[in-house]
């Protein structure tokens, strides 16, 4: 578990004192894939920083499993960082060394015989799915396979949390999408807590389990992707979710009931859905919003729909949502 | 000057002294040129990796006080001509060597005056690897020196080899100079001939060889720098 406690972050510059980050408290737990969002200098990078204490926060705590990071030592927070690893935007792989090499060097450096380290790093590039790539170098790679090299390196030393700074932001919707997914099988496989920090809704929208929006260094609003991306109630939380402005006329709360739905890898080229639901089922429903992508035949993202009429109707709407393969259906 | 450049006489001279002289002079010159850049590199290596570690936002920072001297030794080195140096270099010659004149003792001013070239161009190197990379390498848990050791100076491999090669141009020039002060080679019989005896001619000849040397040393050093690069592929 991740506690961040009060942390604020303040920078000394040649034009005065810049607060990054003020009176920050956020619990990630584990296993969680947990969402950071936020608008470009809102802190994010600097938050994410201060998790693995590449930046020293000014005051406040984070603690990983109870154990306070900003009183440790240099050399008991080296040690600390094999649990927390960490990928980029911009993959930072050692462009003079191979890519089997790359995954060989967080076990290098702690001291794990070259031998053992080749066969982990071999074994790590097959679960990312570029063993044929061992012996090539970071260049000859695409973006999206130098992310799969970053993501190996980063799981050499077992880590319990990876920390994912803006790592998709520099890779095209398809190998987001792919790049997401690996992420995800990770979380589920391996168990590790994944820190997602980023610009991208849909980023958020496709493997957060929570999120948090950052907004001018704090934290605007905080809960499970559901809650806040269907009913967000910050200023922030509002401009990312609906970026062309909220009409709450469109929906008063107290008459109409929320469905959020979240397609996931739904098969895209069949029946409009919610078209289809007004036929058979007769009930009308408004869209308040909706943010979704077709990729490879697949539709992605989100839909937030109002329903009229009461329990009833919205149990209808939810079973009937449900029952097709990939879509997901909650009342919010 | 050149007017009678090429009269038989000279012509003829030029022929002997390329026979007798140029070869033990091609090779004082590529040994006393090789040998002062790597006892320069020995110590402007380390001084460079110092200049960029230990800087504030190095990754080891040191006290300023001590970075600070360290800059203002190297610029001082760096600021005085190096016919000027050799003489000033005398004392310290006649330390090491014994001796103040002849080959061997012009290899000391060569080395007092590359090293901190040395250091400024290793540190070069150094700043432009990616800060990316080196925090990537923290964010794993590596020690300075682990981060100098197996990312910084490994990173930069083909900028320090062309470095280098900048580096050992710099000296062989240097070294055709320490002629004043009876340091062998290419650049003693140039100023022996030409300067002192009026015998141009040889002394085109021995630019001609320097001139030689210092392509085969930069197409060499860009060869390798290409080779070692694995960021072109």
């Amino acid at each position: 578990m991740i506690e961040i406690k009060h942390l604020t972050k303040t920078f000394h510059s040649a034009g005065g004192e810049v607060e990054a980050l003020k009176d920050i408290s956020l619990t990630i737990k584990d296993g969680d894939i947990f969402g950071i969002i936020g608008m470009s200098g809102a802190g994010k990078s600097t938050l994410v920083r201060c998790i693995n204490m590449l930046e020293r926060p000014t005051a406040g705590q984070v603690l990983i499993d109870g154990r306070d990071l900003g009183a440790m030592s240099e050399k008991e927070l080296r040690a600390e960082r094999r649990n927390i690893t960490m990928i980029f935007q911009h993959f930072n792989l050692l462009q003079q060394r191979t890519c089997l090499k790359n995954v060989c060097f967080p076990m290098e450096i702690s001291g794990m015989k070259p031998g053992d380290a080749k066969r982990r790093a071999m074994e790590l590039l097959e679960l990312v799915g570029l063993p044929d790539k061992a012996n090539a170098y970071p260049s000859q790679l695409s973006g999206g396979q130098q992310q799969r090299v970053a993501i190996a390196r980063a799981l050499a030393t077992d880590p319990k949390v990876l920390l994912c700074d803006e790592a998709t932001s520099a890779l095209d919707p398809n190998t987001t999408h792919a790049i997401l997914e690996l992420i995800r099988d990770i979380n589920r496989k391996l168990g590790i807590t994944v820190v997602i920090i980023t610009h991208q809704m849909s980023v958020v929208e496709e493997i957060c389990t929570h999120v948090a929006i950052l907004d001018g260094g704090e934290v605007a609003e905080q809960g499970t992707v559901g809650t806040v991306f269907s009913s967000p109630k910050s200023a922030a939380a509002k401009r990312l979710v609906f970026p062309n402005g909220e009409d709450e006329l469109v929906s008063d709360p107290t008459v109409e009931q929320r469905v959020r739905v979240v397609f996931n890898g739904a098969d895209a080229t069949g029946k409009p859905l919610i078209a289809t639901m007004a036929q058979e089922k007769g009930i009308l429903v408004s869209i308040l919003a909706a943010s979704t992508r077709g990729l490879d035949g697949k539709a992605y993202g989100s839909m937030l729909l109002a329903v009229p009429g009461g329990k009833e109707q919205v149990g209808q709407v939810i079973e009937y949502l449900q029952s097709v393969p990939g879509v997901l259906a909650e009342e919010v | 000057m050149f007017e009678k450049l090429f009269s038989p006489e000279a012509v003829q001279q030029a022929l002997d002294v390329l026979k007798t002289e140029i070869p033990f002079g091609i090779w004082e010159t590529v040994y006393v040129t090789v040998l002062a850049t790597v006892l320069a590199a020995v110590i402007g290596l380390p001084l460079g990796v110092l200049l960029v570690a230990g800087d504030e936002n190095g990754v080891r920072p040191l006290p300023k006080p001590l970075m600070h001297v360290v800059n203002v030794i190297i610029n001082l080195l760096r600021s005085i001509p190096f016919l000027i140096l050799m003489i000033m270099a005398f004392p310290l010659s006649r330390v090491i060597v014994g001796t103040t004149v002849g080959t061997v003792a012009s290899i000391v001013p060569l080395v007092v005056a590359a090293f901190p070239f040395v250091a400024r161009l290793v540190e070069g190197s150094l700043r432009e690897v990616d800060g990316n990379i080196i925090e990537a390498a923290q964010s794993m848990g590596a020690t300075p020196f682990q981060i100098v050791w197996k990312v910084m100076l490994p990173e930069s491999v083909p900028s320090l080899i062309s470095n280098f090669t900048v580096a050992i141009t710099t000296v062989l020039g240097y070294s055709a100079m320490s002629g004043i002060i009876g340091g062998g080679g290419l650049g003693m019989i140039a100023i022996n001939y030409g300067y002192y005896r009026y015998k141009y001619l040889v002394m085109v000849v021995a630019v001609v060889f320097l001139i030689l040397i210092v392509q085969i040393f930069q197409t060499v050093g860009t060869k390798l720098t290409v080779k070692c690069d694995k960021r072109l592929k």
